[in-house]
Order: C-alpha cells, then sequence, then structure tokens
C-alpha cells in the first residue's frame, strides 16, 4: 500500500471515532505542554542567569593586581599563584601606566581601567553632601545596571556629567526625577606631584606627604582642593559592578574625568610606599576581553607580566552543569505526563483493535499483508502524536506566556524591570514534537503488531 | 484423460485441516484431494459442519493447512510466507462473502477502491478500474451511497465489483445469495454466471442450496465431515 493511502485510511480512521481520538489527541498535547512548558521555564531561567552574568560584565573580565599585594584584594587568592602558560613566573612588577599600555596592547583585549572611587562633598544648592565618587567605564552602559535608567548615559569618556545613584538622589531632592539636567559642584582634593624642591613651605591648604621620597621611594605628592561642575543626566535604580571591590559610589562620572581629576584616593599611601616615581600607579586593573572565551588566553599572558590575576570563568563552567541538571529534572517532571498520554494511546488503538476487527479481518481477505495492517495503525498513533505534539507546543509556549505575563506583573509592582522567564526556542518545538511522535510511535508498537497478528479467518467471523 | 497439472486453477493434494477445540480435534478438512480446473464454476456443497467454508478459506489463503498440498495455478500456498499469501489475496484471488463486509462508512466507490489500494494501484487507473467493475454488476449508478443506503442484492452485487476490481483468475463465494431473498439471491447467480462465461473465471462457491447448484454450476462437489462425499459434473 502507497504512503498516500496508508495516511487517507488512517485519517479516515481517526475521523470515525473522532471524540476518543481527540481526547487521545488532548493528553499527548498536555503532555507535551507540560513538557514545554517545565522546559522553557528552565531554558528561560539559564538565558536569564547567562543574560544577567555577561551583563555584569564579570565574565569577560580580569581583575590584575600587582603580585606583592593580592591579598588587598580581600578576596580568596585561589589562582594568583599558579604558573602561566608558559611555565615561568615573571618577578612581581608594579602595576603603573606602562603596565596598563602593555595589557592594553594583549590581544583580544577591549579596554584596560582602573577602579577609581574617592570620597568627596557635593554642593547642591547650596548644601553640602558627603559621598562617594566613582569612575565608569563607557563600556558599563551595555551592563544591566543602566537598563532602567532614568534619563540617559554619559555623552562621552570625558563629559562633565554625573549619573546618581537613586538613594543620593533622594537625599539631594525628594521628587528625583526634577535632578535631571541641574547641575551639582564636586569638592575634592587634587593629587599634584611635588616638583624637587617642593615640600617645604607649601600653602596653608596644601598637605604634604614627602617624607617617602627620603627613603628612596615614590617622591609623594600634594593635595589640593578643587571643584568641578557636573550636570546631571541620569538616576539608576541599581549599582553597576565595580569589579571585586563590591561596592561603588553614589555618584557616578566617567572613568576617563574620573582619572583627569586625579583625585586623592583612600589607597594613596600605596604610592608613596612602592612604584614608578612620577606615574600613575594602581591598586588594581579591571581588563575586559572580547569574550569568555578569551579569558584564559589573556589571564595566563598577564601573569607572564608578573602580575596576580582573577577572572570567574570556571564559575560559568559550574553554572551550565547546575543548569543542566536543573533542565533534566524538569524534562523529567515534564516527560511523566507524556508517559501517561501514551497510555492513553495504547489504550486508544487497543479499542480500536476490538472495534475494528472484522474490518481488519476483511482488509487481510482483500490483499493487505500484516504489514499494511501494522503500518496502519502505526500512522495512527504517529499521526495523533505529532497533532499531540502540536497543540502541546502551542499549548506549552501559551503557558510559558503567561508565567512571564504573571511573573512581570509582579515585577512591575515591585518596579523591577521586565523579564523573560520563559523561552520556547525552535529546537524545543522541534525537539517536543519529534518526542511526542516518538512517543506514540512506541505507544502503537503493541496495539499494531497485536491487529497484524490477528487471524483473519476469526476476525472475518467476529461480529 | 487426466488433465495437465498447468490447466488447474486449483488443486489440493490430502488437504489436511484440524483445529483443536479443548481435548477434542475437529478435522474439518480430512484429506481432500481435489482438483478445479481454470474456467470451471464449481459448487461446494454440504451440511453446516461440513468442511466446505474452510476448504475455501485455504483456497483463499486466510487459513494455512495442518498438513498435504494445495496449489493455486501450481504455487503451493502451504509453503508461501504470510506475505506471499497476502499477494495471493491481493492478485490471484477475489471474495464475496454471505454477510456482504463491506466498510459501513465508506462509499460503495471506495468500498470497491479498497482492494486497489491495497495492491498498489496508480490512482490514475483506479477510477477507470472501479467503473468498469461497477458496470459489470450494474451498480454505477449507485457509486456514491454508502452501503447501508442499498438493498441486500445491491450491497452483495457492490461486494461482487470489489471482488473482480482487481482482475483476479479465481473467485471465491462464500455463501453469495444466503442472506438474500430467491429472487435476489437468482440475480446474482445470473451474474456470477456471466462473469464466468464472460471472463472464462474460475468460481468456487459454498452453499448448502442444491437446486441452485445445479442449476448454475458446472460441478458439485458434495462434502460431509470434512471429506469429499460425491464430486460430479452437473448433466
Amino acid at each position: 500500500m502507497k504512503i498516500r493511502d496508508l495516511g487517507e485510511l488512517a485519517g479516515r480512521n481517526l475521523r470515525e471515532a473522532l471524540l476518543r481520538n481527540s481526547l487521545t489527541t488532548l493528553g499527548i498535547a498536555v503532555g507535551v505542554a507540560s513538557l514545554v512548558a517545565m522546559l522553557s521555564l528552565g531554558v528561560g531561567l539559564q538565558d536569564l542567569a547567562n543574560q544577567r552574568l555577561s551583563h555584569s560584565g564579570l565574565f569577560d573580565a580580569i581583575f590584575v593586581a600587582p603580585r606583592t599585594n593580592f591579598s588587598a584584594f580581600g578576596r580568596p587568592a585561589r589562582t594568583n599563584e599558579e604558573p602561566s602558560a608558559s611555565g615561568a613566573i615573571a618577578p612581581p612588577r608594579p602595576l603603573d601606566e606602562d603596565a596598563r599600555a602593555a595589557i592594553e596592547h594583549l590581544p583580544n583585549v577591549n579596554e584596560v581601567y582602573p577602579e577609581i572611587r574617592f570620597p568627596t562633598e557635593v554642593q547642591f544648592r547650596g548644601n553640602p553632601y558627603s559621598t562617594v565618587v566613582a569612575g565608569v567605564p563607557m563600556s558599563a552602559r551595555s551592563g544591566g545596571a543602566f537598563d532602567a535608567i532614568k534619563g540617559v548615559f554619559f555623552s562621552g569618556p570625558a563629559a562633565d556629567e554625573t549619573i546618581l545613584q537613586i538613594d543620593f538622589a533622594r537625599e539631594l531632592s525628594e521628587q528625583p526625577d526634577t535632578l535631571l539636567g541641574q547641575q551639582i559642584v564636586l569638592t575634592y582634593a587634587e593629587r599634584q606631584p611635588l616638583p624637587p624642591e617642593a615640600g617645604k613651605g607649601s600653602s596653608a591648604g596644601e598637605a604634604s606627604s614627602r617624607g617617602a621620597a627620603d627613603v628612596g621611594m615614590s617622591p609623594g605628592f600634594s593635595v589640593v582642593p578643587r571643584e568641578e561642575n557636573l550636570r546631571i543626566v541620569g538616576i539608576v535604580e541599581t549599582q553597576p559592578a565595580a569589579g571585586f571591590g563590591g561596592a561603588t559610589g553614589r555618584v557616578l562620572i566617567p572613568l576617563r574625568l574620573a582619572e583627569k581629576l586625579r583625585a586623592a584616593q583612600t589607597n594613596d599611601f600605596r604610592e608613596i610606599l612602592g612604584g614608578t616615581p612620577g606615574k600613575a600607579n594602581y591598586q588594581s586593573l579591571t581588563v575586559r576581553v572580547t569574550g569568555p572565551s578569551a579569558v584564559k588566553d589573556v589571564e595566563d599572558a598577564i601573569k607572564g607580566m608578573g602580575y596576580s590575576t582573577f577572572s570567574l570563568l570556571d564559575a560559568t563552567d559550574n553554572l551550565r552543569i547546575v543548569f543542566a541538571v536543573f533542565d533534566l529534572l524538569l524534562g523529567i517532571f515534564g516527560s511523566l505526563a507524556l508517559v501517561v498520554a501514551s497510555l492513553g494511546i495504547i489504550n486508544t488503538l487497543v479499542m480500536a483493535i476490538l472495534e475494528r476487527r472484522r474490518e481488519i479481518g476483511v482488509l487481510k481477505a482483500l490483499g493487505a499483508a500484516d504489514r499494511d495492517i501494522r503500518r496502519l495503525f502505526f500512522v495512527e498513533a504517529g499521526v495523533m502524536g505529532l497533532l499531540g505534539g502540536i497543540f502541546g507546543v502551542a499549548l506549552g509556549w501559551t503557558i510559558g506566556r503567561a508565567m512571564n505575563f504573571g511573573a512581570n506583573l509582579y515585577l512591575h509592582r515591585r518596579s523591577l524591570p521586565a523579564t523573560n522567564l520563559a523561552t520556547v526556542p525552535w529546537w524545543l518545538v522541534a525537539a517536543a514534537i519529534a518526542f511526542s511522535v516518538g512517543v506514540s510511535l512506541a505507544a502503537g508498537i503493541y496495539p499494531a503488531s497485536r491487529a497484524a497478528q490477528l487471524d483473519p479467518v476469526e476476525a472475518l467471523r467476529y461480529e | 484423460m487426466k488433465p495437465a497439472t498447468g490447466d488447474f486453477a486449483v488443486r489440493t493434494e490430502r488437504l489436511t485441516r484440524h483445529y483443536q477445540m479443548g481435548a477434542t480435534v475437529v478435522r474439518a478438512v480430512n484429506d481432500v484431494t481435489l482438483a478445479i480446473r481454470a474456467g470451471e464454476f464449481v459448487a461446494l456443497l454440504g451440511s453446516s459442519g461440513s468442511g466446505k467454508s474452510t476448504l475455501l478459506n485455504l483456497m483463499a489463503g486466510l487459513d494455512r493447512p495442518t498438513s498435504g498440498s494445495i496449489f493455486a495455478h501450481e504455487r503451493n500456498l502451504a509453503t508461501m510466507t504470510s506475505e506471499e499469501l497476502a499477494r495471493h489475496r491481493s492478485r490471484t484471488i477475489g471474495i464475496v462473502f454471505q454477510a456482504f463486509n463491506l466498510l459501513p462508512r465508506m462509499t460503495l466507490e471506495e468500498n470497491v477502491e479498497l482492494p486497489l489500494r491495497l495492491a498498489g494501484t496508480e490512482r490514475a487507473e483506479r477510477t477507470s478500474r472501479v467503473h468498469e467493475a461497477a458496470e459489470r454488476v450494474r451498480l454505477a449508478a449507485r457509486l456514491a451511497h454508502r452501503p447501508g443506503e442499498l438493498s441486500g442484492g445491491e450491497q452483495q452485487r457492490a461486494a461482487l465489483a470489489r471482488a473482480l476490481v482487481n482482475r483476479p483468475s479465481i473467485l471465491l463465494a462464500d455463501e453469495p445469495t444466503g442472506n438474500l431473498d430467491s429472487a435476489t439471491g437468482d440475480e446474482i447467480m445470473l451474474l456470477l454466471r456471466e462473469i464466468n462465461e464472460s471472463l472464462g473465471m474460475t468460481i468456487v462457491m459454498v452453499t448448502h442450496e442444491r437446486p441452485r447448484a445445479e442449476r448454475f454450476a458446472h460441478r458439485i462437489v458434495q462434502m460431509k465431515d470434512g471429506k469429499i462425499e460425491s464430486d460430479g459434473e452437473r448433466l
């Protein structure tokens, strides 16, 4: 019998017991829907976690510190003393401008920037407010922290602009939104390198740390009070990640501007204790690479230059394993409903054999081979599986949408940004339908072979 | 003179079919040797349980013998695989049942077309073959109807068209007039004789009505208790 005739006969048989076959198909659809909904939740959560983590900038970043002072990070020095890929550990070197330039020239490095934070006083409408200023690289714009910004991101890497953290904005005004476009004045202490003869007879407002130069280290610097006018361009709810330091400022300014200000930082004593005279010396640098796959090579190269490094690459691998297990569990629970539905297929087809016993006998008398009867029942099971799979995917997708809608409603009420909780990718659609057809065909094996083995003489005698 | 074996449509040698019913062995067909020439119209006559329907089922390849041989055009059905038997039913045999056995949800056209579908005949050829068969049994006007909308005689004519549509060489009829009144039964018998004479088709008909068998068949094989009681050509 030709495939098309087989399909037509199977379609006719399915239409003849429409209610029963529809209910069986609906059972499969519910099973597939539960599988799709479960897995879409797993995929969605994994996507969400990956998206949030990659937005956080932690997985394409390497944190570099001078080897002698890695413990200053305040984090476990897990990988800091491992030998580089070349096997040799270079002698410790100061993390200064030269080092920064050398790292910037490594392949696959997008950006190298220091962590700049300094305490300051902000003047607004004549009132002083104490706070902490932090420099933000332009690359942070793509990070999740600025997704829900009110206003805009910095117009340039050294623009005289600021973005306020919402809590600080509330301190400035009861209606933070009205702050956009207004000016604040930053009062800070600028470091100025001392000329060789300087240090004695400084003006009253300058503090000197000259003493260090006497022991053959950095010549030290003087501190000069400065002011900077900044226009408020944005207000953010969350704080962008700032490397392993964690805490960021409540007044964010472009990183280039922050560097230009040369404000004295709390850790500046390091420059006095060591480093290259006359050059900026960093406590740590953040290196952004083109993607997580480039992290290892760049990390090895930096280690080879004599610095300690740290990255979170291993954490992403662990995350992948966790989600694989999570998806597996969701898949198993989702499949249970499909297994129950497959029992429905077996039941429906066995009932069909009883009902169509005589018909099977007639078909055999008219020349149908056992193979034709078997294939006929297989096609019926497969069609129910295909239709159930298609309806099930549609139903599962709808459930996913409903979960998203509910979750976003909840997030919206808490003034949190909308998110995609359940995702149904194309591979899941194809796999769910294929799985549904596969399970249905497997369920059809027993009824189909039972129908094929019917004795035609007995079947024709059946009333 | 004994005919050459090539002239036989059906031939059995010591054909036996036993059934086990509990502790009892039922000898439905018991050591039957019979030869039916191509083009013959043979009536298998006998009372209920004489083994005539079992013999017909063995000729159709619906059942397998316990022992002995049964040849259709000299091909031994006893040694055929189930696939080969299905092909034998599809290409060599046409069957008509007492209860018509039309599929009730299909139209007559679809019912008559069914053997062609099973044989894998091309779609374009099917329509002309179905109409040809329907015209032979004078039912072309009723092809769009379902079996439930037809009289018993019409249903049996439709079943006959279905049996003829694959152009078999042997037509097997199991009590074809058993569910029909006398006049309609005669109509069917006339049709069978016409088919036998015009197409030269071998017909083996099971019946328990001797007068009808004597009136239409060339030869009457009387069976009793699974054995041939008498075998004689009608004078």
